[in-house]
Order: C-alpha cells, then structure tokens, then sequence
C-alpha cells in the first residue's frame, strides 16, 4: 500500500498494532499498521502462534520478519487466539499490500473488553507518528 | 594528507584521540621485521622439526585423515577471487562464493540424504553443540542424550557449550563397541532435547542409525528429542545416510573432503537437517533467486536467523564460517563424483578389512569389538602401547592412536585406534603388521602365553 | 538504461556444476584395491549400507576447472579492488603466507602427532601466544577459538567461570547499542541476558547510563576501543574503574585492532579479556567467509579458566600441549585451533616487527582521516555528513540521511552504483544507531590514489544523483547480474539444487 492509511474505526497501540471488534460476543482482528509494515519492508515470513495461545495486552505474541528486520508482534488486546491467518504463509506479502484487510494476523475471543479503552483512536494514533 | 586532513602531524591524530596515559612510550617488545626471504626460511626451519604424513607412513586417524588432495583443489583456493574476497554482502559481486555456497549446499545434501544444509560452520565437534542449540530452540528441553562413543573432543566441547545453554548432557555407554541400545532407550525421556550419536563412531564402528533413531523417537515422549549424527562424510558412499535412517540434524568433521591436516585446522563443519529445521539452522545459507532481468542468481537468505540482524535471538552468533575451506569441499566432491565417493568407499572398506585381519592375527593383538567398519577400527594390544608406539615410529611407522593416553578412560586401557585412507598401500600395510608384530614381540610382557597360531 | 551483458556460451548465468557433466564422466581415477576383494555386502549388513549413491556430478577435470574459474570470475576480490567493508579490516593479504602454509611440514601434519615430532608447530604456537600477549598487554592466550564470535563466547564463558568460582551469581553482560551483533548473540548462547548502553553524543559509553546499570549482577561490559564508529572512547580508564567496581570484568572484541598495534594496548586500558580477529590485523585472507582465527588474551585472574589445551614450554626448551587445568571451562571445538592461520598470522608479525606492527596501524589511522577528509570535501558532507566527532581512528560512518531525504537515493543505491565504478561498497546500515549508515575503513594497504578515486567516485554519484536519481536506484548496470530479489529467496527458500 503506498500511501499510508489509518481507517477510522480501527484502535490503535502505540507499538503499531491495530485491533477491529468483530462483534459483539467479543471476538477481535488484530494486525500491524501501515507504519510498521512500511518500516520493516517485505514482509517475507510470519509464523503465528498456535490456535489457543493466550495473548497479553502490551506482550508480544509472534515475530514478523522481512529481508533484513525482524519485528515483535505486540497484542493490543488480552485474549485467546481463535483464528491465524493461514493466507500468509504463501503470500506473507499481504501484510505490505493490505495490512487491515488481507493481512490481518490473528483473530481473539478479549479476555476483558474494557481493555478497548486503553487504545487510541485513528487521530491519536498518527499523533503519536508525527511526534 | 596531513595537510587535507587539517592536522600539523601524524603524531597529531593520536594526541588528540588517545589519552596520553594509555600511550605506549617504548616499542612493542617483539623482534624486528625481517624481509620475506628470512621469514620464510625461519618458517621452514620450524616445518622441518615437524614429522608430517610427507615423512612418515602414519595410519592416524581419530577425526582427522591423511586422504589425498587433488591438485584441483589447490590451484582453485589459491585463486585470488576465492582466497580474498569477504563474507557476499553485495551479492550483485559475489555470484562466484553465493553459487560455490549454494553447490556446496547441494552437495551435502545429496551426501547426508537431507533437504537442507547450511553452507559450512567451523568444524566437527563445535558442529554438534551447534545442533544442540538447535535442538534447544526448536523444542526448549533441557537434557542432551549422547552416546559416549562420540569423540571425546565432540563430547567435550559440546559441555562447555551446554553449560551456556543451561542443558544438561547424560552419557550413555557403550556396549560391545557401539551405542548400548538398552542404555539409550532408558536415558531418552520427555526432558531430552537432543538425542546424539556418531556414525561410524570413535571406536570406528558402525552403529545401527536407523534403531538409535526409532527408539529416540518411541522414548521422547509426543514429538520426541531431535535425533542428531555426528557423520564421517568419507563414508557415506556406502554407509546408510542419516537421512535414511531417521536422522533429523547431521552434523560431521568435513576435513576430509579436500581438505589438508594442517595441525588439527582450518577445516570445516557440515550441518544439514530436514526441512522444518530451517529457520533454526545457524550459519550462512544461500538461495537462489533471479535478478531485476530475469537471470538466475543467488543471494545469502533467511538472514533473520543470524546475529546481525536477530542480534540476542540469534540461531547462534557465527558471523565467519569456513568459506574457503567448504569450497575444497564441494570441488574435491565434484572431482570424485557419483561414482567416486562409491568406489572410494569400498576401496577403504576393502583394504580397512585386510588391515584389521592382518593386524587382529598378530599374537598379542585382539579386535577391540566385532563391529563392521569402514575406515577405522580399534585393538587391544596385549603390552604397553606407549612402548610399542614407540618401535613402531623408530622403525618409521606411525601406528595409530594410544587411546588410553588420548582419553583417559580405564577401559581404553590398551586400545590402538587405526584408521586407513586410500594413501595407505597394502605394501605399507603388510609393513605395518611386521613392524607391530616385532614390536608387541618386544614390549609383551615375559611368560605371556601365545594364544594363536603362528601365522 | 538497462544494458545486459551478453552471455559468454558455457557461463549462463547460473548454472550449476550439477546441471553439467554427462553420465560416465570423471575426474577421480580410483587406485587399484591391492588387496583381496571382498563384496561390500559381505562387509556390511543391508540395513548398514547405502544402496542409493548420492547424486554427485559427473564432470572431467576440465569441465571442473573451467566451471569453478568460470565462477571465481563472477567475485569481487580484494587483489583485483579496494574493499573499504568497516570493521572487516580487508588489507592485503601477502603470498609468503599462502607459500609458508603450504610447506607440507606445517600442512601435512596431524594435529595429533606426537608432541616430540611437532616441535616446530608447537614452538610457532606458543611464540604466536607470547606475540599476541605483547601487542595486547594481556599475558596468557589460548590460540583455540575459531573465530572471533567464538573468541567472544570463551570471553563470556570465561568470565561466568571466574564469577562461579568465587561464589558469584551474575547474570547480565552490558553491550552497547553500536555492538556488533554477535555481541548479544554470544552473551545468549551462553546463558545470560543482554542489557544495552547508551552511546553519548561524541560517540562512546554513556557514562551515566553505565553508572545506573553497572551493578552487582553485571557479569561483564563487552566493548570495542575504537567502537565500530571508529571513535576513541577517551573515558576507558573511567569506564574500566566503574565495572571493575562492581566486580566485573572487561571484555575487548578485537575487531578494531588495526587502529592501535603498537599505540596503546587493551591490556593498558584495563581490559581483562580480548579475543583477536587473525583474519583482520593479521592479514588471514578472508576467503570468501572464513576460515578466521579468534585467539583471546587474558589477565592473570582469568587464566587459570582458559580453554585447553594451551601450549606451554618446558624447563627444557620443549613444547607441549598442556591440558592439566582443571578449572578450565573446556573446549570449545577439537584439537588446538586454526594452524594454517598461525602460519600466517605468525609470518606476517615476523615480517612486520615491532616497528611495522606500528607502521601498519598509524598508516590505517592517517589514511582513514584522509578519505574522510576527502569524503567532506565538494560540499559531500551536506549529503554524507560525518556521524560523531571530527577525527577517526582507522574508520568512519558517515550519514546517508540528509542524502536520502534530499536526493531520494539510500545509502544502498550509492553502494549499489559504486559497484559500477569498479570499488566494493563500505558497510551499509551498521552501526544500527545511525541513520542510513556507511561505515568506511579503508586500511594501511590503500595507496593516496586509490583513496581519491573512491571519493571522486563518491562525489560523482551523488552529482549523477542531483540530476537524476534512477540512476542510482537502479544500479549496479555492469556487475554479472543487477538486483537481486532478497525478498522472494527468504519467502520461498531454495537451498539446493533440485535434482
């Protein structure tokens, strides 16, 4: 993606990680943001962690890789892993190309909503990019 | 320069740079320097108080072996292009060492019968405490099972290395020559991380890989320790490859592949493994790709695993391997070929029988165990084997190893380690056991009883 | 401008030794067998033997020669060019060395021939300690490690053995953020945590972030004096009382040697540790990517740790491999170490002398300070402004960003376009704390001209870069093929021929 982008009704964490609420039996998506994908280049591996892994709010969970950088993967949200992005270990590419679409990572069942409240919004979240 | 620099001297640069406190005010207390012609002459002199295989009909293996370098091997190191250059940063410069990395690769693997091989580490013994860390990052247990007929060396050097890991290594012992089967299947549990034996092992012996693999394996517990060999690559013409045999990591000394003595280095270590291994293989590893027009290329990939990048997570800290020294290796395996590595491999098997026979029917010589062999074997001579070493090199015959003075193990007590190479001729064979034959004459103690037939 | 060089028949870009050769052919004659025959499978049961051969190539000596000259062909190397890689040291390499190596008396020995018939090896070995224990004022060394990565592991192996011995648990080694990265890496594999330093803005230690972190479970400071920002850190003796303070040691990676032999010794500096790079001061060509030498030299309360075995000389004048210490931490591999590279390392210290030794590193100091002076000259230093400081040691890392923002070329595409103009690049991208980083190190073998030439090639790129840079980032146009793509080699790894 060439230009950057931070779609409005994502939340944000300040070490360039987004999470969409799915629904409302509190199920999320997570991935990395525009900044962190133009940053780290190619994406050209991601091994994400097993279906039932527990994730910490602010802990990394997973390591991404490109030609020349390897990055953690840090949780914007607690909770329990539901789905992984298969998709990406073809075409690890997609988290270049789509980070908030087809290059999401890792789907969660929150282990306490109200963590939501600790992110930022999209304006926040480029604040803390320009400063 | 001084001046386009902006200094007013040389001594200048160092003055404003370094403390004067820390200066040295004297010379380094070191000879002066000499010209080339006396630096080699003095160099020489030292060579000439060596005895190397050039002086001497040695049949000393225990690691490392006196096989014959073709000259093909010598005229390519010594080119330029391959001595000088650095490790292939700018790839765009380096498709000469990448595509030699990435043969080298390919070799290996068709050697060890795995999918993947790295593109060299330092040597042997390093080598397995290399998988072992592997091992350790793959499923992070803390136990190292390995069969105490590794070299001692390997075994050394891999507990140094696992004191840093934080592992544990249990011996298992040996039972008529090879890895007590028994002894291996109780040692492995769900703790092991690494699961280690040599093929063929110190003693020379051929081990059964594919049992060791498979009771590593039922004994580990769900997904089981990693099943390491230490290979000798000179075998495996004809030996079972680890990777037909259930091997998961292979690991050897690859001296003898086109490399020289050289006193014990450099040489290097060949580390190859099964696919899922890849991304904890230490080491450079080449990959092919194409460039922006299309033209096959190759480029050092999956660099995320090592220390300039990974840094404290790094699949090890290696950053120099043993470039130059792979490149030997992959040539002298081009120059032997399909066929060659097979025929060189019965050659050794063949006159390795014959020396074992001749020297086993020596009255005071007896096989240390009944195993088949392929380059080496190991005895027990019925007399001191320090005072027969020494007939044996007074009479111009180095005869092996004194593997009690080598390890220091009770049970070594006696026992010669004899290895053969395709320099070894049958006349200097049938030398050898006349020469042994004097000799244990000479040292056997007084009153021993003959216990076989005069031959 | 994409001009293809035209492919010479027979060196197709590419083509491996495997995919040539025919059935039947060969270079390796087998010696006659002499002996009984004896049918393998009567030697080896079944399950034992292979029945599979491996899938070697099938080429004569003369498809092998020319398919391997072809390749060396296809390499950039230190006798054709410069090669101002930083930190790598790439001086030229002398051919005496290669001659004395070769002298079967040193390469045709067995490392475990009788002490008494490899006196002449043993005696090189142990005058190679003593000459390594001078040029660094540490006086007991262990010739065995590898490398240097493997020099820095006994360095922290040692120094966790020193501690346990007096009753210490410590288990944090500080490095600072311009480490090279084997530095953390080693401090891992050998069972202990990483904390980093700050760098000050001249360019060495944060003092006061030593003072905060240096404490009682700091086992070891590991640094470099020049760092790899090729900066004197005029603090050391500070920084030396601080760590050793709080007990713990002071570990050299030697791989900045070049700038000191002869000047100042880390040993002087209160060091108690060094490990040596034989394939950088020492002129051990690099080969590609080794083999290298990593000798350490160590204070007096380190030694009795060392690895075994060490040499040692006998009242006698005769030498030995002495492996009675039984405090030592081990071995770190087989045998006693890289020989053929003492061969050489020791030629070239007794070509040099005291004197020489000297010679070479005031030259590497006066002729880096010169490209660099060079390098800022023709307004260069708006775009490739110097990193830290005025003067160098034998190196320098200059800044590619300003380069970046306002000609929108990388430090990579310069490197990528120097290619064309015949030099190797610098190092790009290290040391990570500065932005679009080339570090230089141009060493004591370069002559003024070739020094200028490489900053008017410098100075000419970034020209070319004001009026167009495609140029650049679509270099190199000349070398035996362009870009590669990283990318899809890391995504889909292809590791071996398929055959």
């Amino acid at each position: 993606m060439a230009q950057d982008s931070y779609p409005e009704e994502l939340l944000y964490h300040p070490e360039h990680d987004w999470a969409r609420i799915d629904d409302e039996q509190g199920h999320a998506t997570l991935g990395i943001t525009w900044f962190a994908q133009d940053a780290l280049g190619e994406v050209v591996f991601f091994d994400p962690p097993a279906i039932g892994t527990t994730l910490t709010k602010d802990s990394s969970y997973a390591e991404i890789e490109s030609v020349k950088a390897v990055s953690d993967v840090i949780a914007p949200l607690s909770g329990e892993i539901v789905e992984v992005n298969g998709g990406l270990s073809e075409n690890p590419e997609l988290v270049n190309e789509d980070p908030y679409g087809e290059g999401w990572l890792v789907k969660v069942r929150m282990s306490d909503a109200s963590e939501r409240g600790q992110l930022l919004d999209a304006a926040a979240y480029r604040a803390t990019l320009a400063g | 320069m001084l001046a386009a620099i902006g200094v007013g001297s040389l001594e200048e640069l160092f003055e404003r740079q370094i403390p004067s406190e820390l200066r040295l005010r004297e010379a380094l207390d070191l000879p002066p320097g000499k010209p080339e012609q006396e630096v080699f002459e003095h160099l020489r002199a030292l060579a000439g108080r060596n005895r190397s295989a050039e002086e001497q009909v040695s049949f000393l293996g225990a690691g490392m072996y006196d096989h014959y370098v073709p000259a093909v091997v010598d005229m390519l190191t010594e080119r330029s292009e391959f001595l000088t250059p650095y490790t292939p940063y700018q790839p765009e410069v380096a498709q000469g060492g990448l595509q030699v990395m990435f043969e080298y690769q390919t070799a290996i693997s068709e050697l060890t019968a795995l999918p993947v091989s790295n593109a060299s580490v330092y040597e042997g013994a390093s080598a397995v405490a290399a998988a072992a860390y592997m091992a350790k990052l793959h499923n992070g247990r803390s136990a190292i099972v390995v069969s105490e007929a590794l070299h001692p060396h390997s075994i050394e050097t891999l507990r140094t290395y696992a004191r840093g890991y934080g592992m544990e290594v249990r011996e298992v012992p040996t039972r008529e020559g090879v890895t007590d089967a028994q002894a291996w299947s109780r040692a492995i549990d769900a703790d092991t991380s690494a699961a280690i034996f040599a093929q063929p092992n110190f003693l020379g012996a051929v081990e059964d890989a594919a049992a060791l693999s498979e009771a590593a394996g039922s004994a580990g517990g769900k997904d089981g320790p990693v099943v390491v060999a230490q290979v000798d690559p000179i075998t495996l013409g004809v030996l079972a490859p680890p990777g037909a045999c259930g091997v998961d990591v292979a690991v050897g000394e690859g001296q003898p592949l086109g490399n020289r003595l050289d006193f014990g280095g450099p040489s290097f270590g060949l580390l190859a493994a099964r696919e899922e291994y890849l991304r904890r293989m230490p080491g450079r590893i080449a990959g092919a790709t194409t460039d922006l027009d299309g033209r096959r290329g190759f480029v050092l990939t999956l660099q995320t695993r090592e220390q300039h990048i990974r840094r404290e997570r790094a699949t090890s800290n290696i950053c120099t391997a043993q470039a130059l020294n792979a490149l030997a290796g992959v040539v002298y395996l081009g120059w032997l070929g399909r066929r060659g590595i097979v025929e060189l491999g019965e050659l050794l098997l063949a006159r390795t029988h014959y020396a074992r026979e001749l020297l086993a029917a020596i009255d005071g010589v007896e096989k240390l165990h009944e195993q088949p062999v392929v380059r080496e074997f190991a005895l027990r001579l019925d007399a001191d084997v320090d005072a027969v070493r020494r007939r044996c090199l007074h009479a111009g015959i180095n005869p092996g190893l004194d593997m009690h003075a080598f390890s220091g193990r009770e049970r070594d007590r006696g026992g010669l380690l004899v290895a053969l190479t395709e320099r070894r001729t049958r006349a200097e064979i049938d030398r050898f056991a006349e020469v042994l034959a004097a000799a244990i004459e000479a040292e056997r103690p007084a009153g021993a009883p003959a216990e076989k037939a005069l031959a | 401008m994409s001009v293809a060089p035209p492919e010479r028949p027979g060196s197709e870009s590419g083509r491996t030794i495997f995919q040539k050769g025919a059935p039947g052919r060969r270079a390796f004659v087998c010696p006659a067998a002499e002996v009984p025959e004896v049918d393998p499978r009567e030697l080896l049961p079944d399950r034992l033997r292979r029945t599979d051969p491996p899938a070697l190539p099938e080429v004569s000596e003369p498809e092998l020669v020319r398919h391997y000259v072809g390749l060396s062909k296809r390499n950039y190397d230190l006798d054709s060019g410069f090669y101002p890689l930083g930190s790598c040291t790439m001086k030229h390499n002398p051919r005496l060395h290669e001659r004395a190596a070769a002298l079967p008396g040193h390469a045709r020995l067995h490392p475990l021939q009788d002490a008494e018939h490899a006196q002449g090896a043993l005696e090189l070995m142990w005058r190679l300690q003593g000459a390594l224990a001078e040029i660094s004022g540490l006086p007991h060394v262990s010739l065995q490690p590898c490398a240097g990565s493997q020099g820095e592991l006994a360095g922290v192996l040692l120094t966790r053995a020193y501690h346990d011995d007096r009753g210490e648990q410590r288990h944090k080694v500080l490095t600072p953020d311009t480490a090279h990265g084997t530095n953390p890496a080693t401090v891992t594999m050998a069972g202990l945590e990483v904390v980093k330093l700050e760098t000050n803005e001249a360019g060495g230690v944060d003092l006061e972030d030593l003072r905060r972190k240096a404490d009682r479970d700091i086992a070891c400071l590991m640094l470099t004096n020049p760092n790899t920002l090729g900066i004197f850190d005029q603090n050391i003796a500070e920084i030396a009382e601080i760590v050793h303070g709080v007990g713990a040691t002071l570990y050299y990676d030697g791989a900045n040697l070049n700038a000191i032999m002869g000047l100042t010794r880390p040993g002087d500096m209160g060091f108690d540790i060094v490990h040596f790079n034989l394939h950088k001061s020492f002129t051990q060509p690099h080969g590609g990517g080794g083999p290298g030498s990593g000798p350490i030299a160590v204070s007096e309360r380190i030694s009795p740790f060392l690895p075994v075995p060490v040499v040692s000389r006998a009242a006698d004048g005769s030498f030995a491999l002495d492996s009675d210490r039984p405090k030592s931490i081990g071995r770190l591999r087989a045998f006693h170490g890289n020989y053929g590279t003492f061969v050489r390392a020791y030629a070239y210290i007794c070509s040099l002398g005291a004197d020489g030794l000297r010679d070479a590193s005031e030259t590497a100091v006066l002729n880096a300070n010169y490209l660099l002076a060079r390098m800022q000259e023709h307004g260069l230093a708006e775009y490739l402004p110097l990193a830290f400081g005025e003067l160098c040691m034998h190196e320098f890392v200059l800044s590619g960003g300003p380069m970046k923002r306002r000609l929108q070329i990388k430090t990579l595409d310069l490197a990528k376009r120097l290619l064309d103009f015949g030099f190797h690049p610098p190092t790009v991208y290290f040391p990570l704390l500065v932005e679009e980083a080339l570090m230089v190190e141009p060493t004591e073998t370069e002559t003024k001209e070739t020094l200028d030439a490489f900053a008017a090639a410098v100075a000419t790129i970034v020209a070319e870069a004001r009026e167009d840079p495609e140029v650049a980032a679509g270099a190199p146009y000349t070398t035996p093929v362009r870009r590669l793509d990283e990318a899809s080699a890391a995504k889909r790894p292809v590791v071996r021929e398929a055959l």
